[in-house]
């Protein structure tokens, strides 16, 4: 896939697998892993930038003995994955458009 | 690798980063082992999984601006001592024009690269019009009654393009190229100014 194209979608699957329940570094990779490709590093740097987009808040949580990190979905986080949403169906219309092209031909 | 070494190396190859940052990421990486680990992972493995000192290293530096390394660093080195300072006043007309004749000479030099990929677009386009001229003349003159002339146009026309064909993918090459060796010196120069002894 297009790195461009990878990387905003990225930033909204990172956003859906703490949409219902708040969720950690390492269960954010395995939950997203199954469908894009999602490297440590990488998942740091979307955390980073979606925490300054305030799209998430984190809190601490003492777990065995250490701590570990837990990141909650805001307001901003949730209207991000609706605009993706919104976004999407107009990229299907134009999917469909080229798909059309393809049969006339 | 155990995730001490792993974090001590981490921490030493990323000297000269701010500090917050370097732990901001080191908590993150060390969270991502503890939890590996938890899930079963032997500790070795679980390292591994975050990658490689050189990879997690190269995506740090890629990611940090240029501007945050060379901040960083101002803010690191010591006072500069009085006879320094003299030093530096008084050795203003010497190394001023140096430095500035260095950077020029770098940039020219950038420059002069660029300016080379630009000429391979130019011996395409070069091409690809004698191509399309041969093919007009080649026309001109089969029907002017002219076929030999028109033949050897035409054979002028396939000559050139497949030159065209073949500087088309050259100039491509070329340009992905530069821009790969500009992105490795960028974190070259970002290198140079990271990382502790070990690294040296």
């Amino acid at each position: 896939m297009d790195a461009q194209l990878k990387r905003g979608i990225l930033d909204v699957c990172v956003l859906a697998a703490i949409k219902n329940e708040d969720s950690y570094g390492y269960k954010i990779i395995k939950d997203v892993s199954p469908f894009l490709e999602l490297s440590e590093s990488t998942l740091y740097t979307i955390l980073k930038r979606l925490e300054e987009a305030k799209m998430l808040v984190t809190r601490s949580v003492e777990h065995n003995g250490r701590l570990r990190k837990y990141y909650h979905i805001t307001n901003n986080g949730l209207a991000r994955i609706e605009e993706f949403k919104e976004e999407f169906k107009e990229m299907m219309t134009v999917y469909k458009f080229i798909c059309k092209e393809d049969i006339d031909d | 690798m155990t995730k001490e070494a792993f974090i001590l190396e981490l921490r030493d190859r990323l000297a000269g980063i701010s500090k917050e940052a370097i732990d901001s990421r080191i908590e993150f990486y060390s969270e991502m082992i503890d939890d590996a680990m938890e899930e079963g992972l032997s500790e070795e493995e679980a390292v591994s999984k975050v990658g490689s000192i050189d990879e997690v290293v190269e995506k740090i530096l890629e990611e940090t601006p240029l501007r945050n390394i060379v901040k960083e660093k101002t803010k690191n080195t010591r006072k500069p001592r009085g006879w320094e300072i003299v030093l530096l006043i008084v050795g203003f007309p010497l190394w001023f024009p140096l430095l500035l004749v260095a950077g020029i000479l770098a940039l020219v030099a950038y420059l002069l690269i660029w300016i080379f990929v630009l000429v391979v677009y130019i011996v395409f386009i070069a091409c690809a019009a004698g191509s399309i001229a041969g093919i007009i003349l080649a026309i001109i003159n089969v029907a002017g009654g002219n076929p030999v002339a028109g033949g050897l146009y035409i054979g002028c026309a396939i000559a050139g393009a497949g030159l065209a064909i073949l500087m088309y993918y050259a100039s491509i090459c070329i340009t992905k190229l530069v821009i790969k060796v500009t992105k490795k010196s960028l974190l070259g120069v970002k290198r140079s100014f990271v990382g502790g002894k070990k690294n040296e």
